[in-house]
């Protein structure tokens, strides 16, 4: 009786989830889609609950008020700037749990079958995910290097340690009583998921953290056929497909495939490029004159990049929107889908600036607007503006799309200096004759665009 | 007959494929909240946690197992959902910014 019950609250639960995702679509329904995705886990947990076989509730119910009391703050303190960092470690967080589950099932039962090998795949992706999370949340919260590690040989000895660690997960799908190479199993799982990240740069992070995201998905979903649950396998592989949609758009977004993200250190290209800068010429404004040519213009396409976030200028940016606005200009943003350090986090960035979201354009949707605008302003941006990657074949970035803002009738760059970006690639964009570099901080530079252009509204 | 397996497939590759329609059609404007939602669902990994926690003879060592995996998939719940929540609030169109300008 109580079974069927709980086997119909898991369906309604699964429901809830599908329900969940498709009301992401815009968002005029995105928050009721939230909140469906959370009565969901509440309908499993509680249907959970209910079941015969749980009949101790003392530590789940202690375990509940920690994870309650730590993920509140989790939630509320985080700057909008962190929240790749946190989903780095909500992602650990998940597949550790996927792994432990598959760890303590196999010490309780010792399966064998197919139950085995789900909880193979269960515990190698969680483990080697839990690791390789940890890793990308050290590298974005700067507690590691950003710069990619490379070494001889880093995808022979890579690859030999994942071959190692299936070689021992397929041993135990042959004979699960071998209860030694358990934990040798783990501990290669655990190894490689650090090797794997290790060579990967602070640009590549969007395409990492969305491809741990699918394998935490698909290790839940593992977790769904070691315990005969189908509510964790829809769960699972709806979080599963979720990553690995987000990791297809991100290695577009860069012209990249999977295998040169992982394996193709983007480090070693750069020192080519750096010679030849030196004598060519620039155009750099101040201020004033930058606020003078805003006024005019009937339309602004503002190209914001992570640079922007890291100067904590966004609500400054909010102002400038303002006051052009005011002043009858229409503005834009063009948004490129790596812009920033996880798929979306500038919309998220620019949205929590107060910036309506319908102002926000993708790359696909604006290019074809920058011929008409009057000014492209990059704040921050540099690699997904560089016309290079249109043309010199040589380039590192060649091949990937990039914000047409060189289009534009006049281009202005805030930048700090003439230093190269994150991969380290010139921009000839900086040398056209129609660019205007302005340089210093994002932020102290907006401030002075929008003083200026208040005095401009005052004296008119 | 069909053994669980074959169910379990069956549902796995359904359940992707409807993922992978669903979730191409999600605007990239909200593609960070996406994530961090489905970072919140695969918290699922709440239920296996329990049924090994909360079973009758479970040793010590998979009842801490089972401890900590609630622990870490119960935070992911918990401040998946209402993280994404505070994200989408943030989401607005242009009236009520004419309505504060208004305001003030």
């Amino acid at each position: 009786m109580i079974d069927t019950a709980v086997q119909y609250i898991y369906i309604l639960s699964a429901a809830l989830f599908v329900f969940s995702l498709k009301w992401m679509r815009s968002p005029t329904t995105a928050r009721r889609g939230c909140l469906a995705g959370s009565v969901g886990m509440l309908l499993a947990i509680v249907g959970t609950l209910m079941r015969p076989e749980v009949v101790d509730y003392k530590l789940i119910a202690a375990a509940f008020v920690i994870g309650t009391v730590a993920g509140v703050p989790l939630a509320y303190l985080m700057p909008m700037t962190a929240v790749p960092q946190r989903t780095a470690l909500s992602h650990a967080f998940g597949a550790l749990a996927a792994a432990l589950v598959g760890t303590a099932e196999y010490y309780r039962e010792t399966p064998h079958g197919a139950v085995m090998v789900a909880l193979v795949f269960e515990t190698l992706l969680g483990f080697l995910t839990f690791t390789g999370s940890m890793m990308a949340f050290g590298k974005l919260q700067e507690v590691l290097p950003q710069r990619p590690i490379t070494y001889r040989n880093q995808n022979v000895i890579n690859l030999s340690i994942l071959g190692l660690a299936v070689a021992a997960g397929v041993w135990l799908m042959i004979q699960p009583g071998e209860t030694w190479l358990f934990p040798i199993f783990i501990a290669l799982s655990l190894i490689f998921g650090v090797l794997l990240i290790v060579p990967i740069g602070g640009a590549d992070m969007p395409t990492v953290i969305a491809l741990l995201n699918s394998y935490a998905g698909l290790s839940a979903a593992a977790m769904g056929f070691a315990l005969g649950n189908r509510l964790l396998i829809i769960a699972g592989s709806l979080d599963g497909s979720s990553g690995l949609i987000l990791s297809i758009v991100m290695c577009r977004a860069m012209n990249r495939s999977f295998t040169n993200v992982l394996f193709g250190a983007f480090g070693q290209v750069q020192a080519k490029a750096a010679g030849e800068h030196e004598q060519r010429a620039i155009h750099s404004a101040s201020a004033e004159d930058a606020a003078q040519i805003l006024d005019a213009a009937r339309s602004v396409i503002i190209a914001p990049g992570y640079g922007l976030a890291v100067a904590q200028a966004q609500h400054k940016l909010r102002e400038l929107y303002d006051v052009l606005t005011r002043r009858g200009v229409d503005v834009k943003f063009a948004i490129h889908p790596v812009a920033g350090r996880m798929p979306g986090h500038m919309n998220v960035l620019l949205a929590e600036a107060d910036i309506p979201y319908d102002h926000l354009f993708e790359m696909d949707d604006i290019n074809s607007d920058f011929v008409q605008a009057d000014v492209a302003l990059v704040i921050g941006a540099n690699d997904v503006t560089n016309p290079a990657a249109r043309t010199d074949k040589s380039s590192p970035i060649y091949g990937m799309p990039i914000l047409d803002v060189d289009k534009a009738r006049t281009v202005m760059v805030i930048k700090r200096s003439m230093n190269p970006g994150f991969a380290g690639i010139d921009n000839p964009l900086y040398y056209l004759d129609k660019t205007l570099m302005l340089f210093g901080d994002a932020k102290s530079f907006v401030t002075d665009l929008v003083k200026e252009l208040s005095e401009v509204a005052k004296a008119a | 007959m069909l053994t669980d397996l074959e169910v379990g497939l069956y549902i796995f590759m359904l359940a992707t494929f409807l993922g992978l329609e669903i979730i191409r059609r999600v605007s990239p404007l909200l593609h960070t909240p996406l994530m961090s939602l489905t970072n919140a669902i695969s918290a699922i990994a709440v239920v296996g946690s329990i049924l090994i926690t909360g079973a009758a003879h479970a040793s010590t060592l998979t009842r801490t197992l089972g401890f900590i995996a609630v622990t870490a998939s119960m935070t992911n719940a918990v401040s998946g959902y209402l993280i994404t929540d505070r994200m989408l609030k943030m989401f607005k169109t242009r009236k009520p910014a004419r309505n504060r300008e208004a305001g003030q």
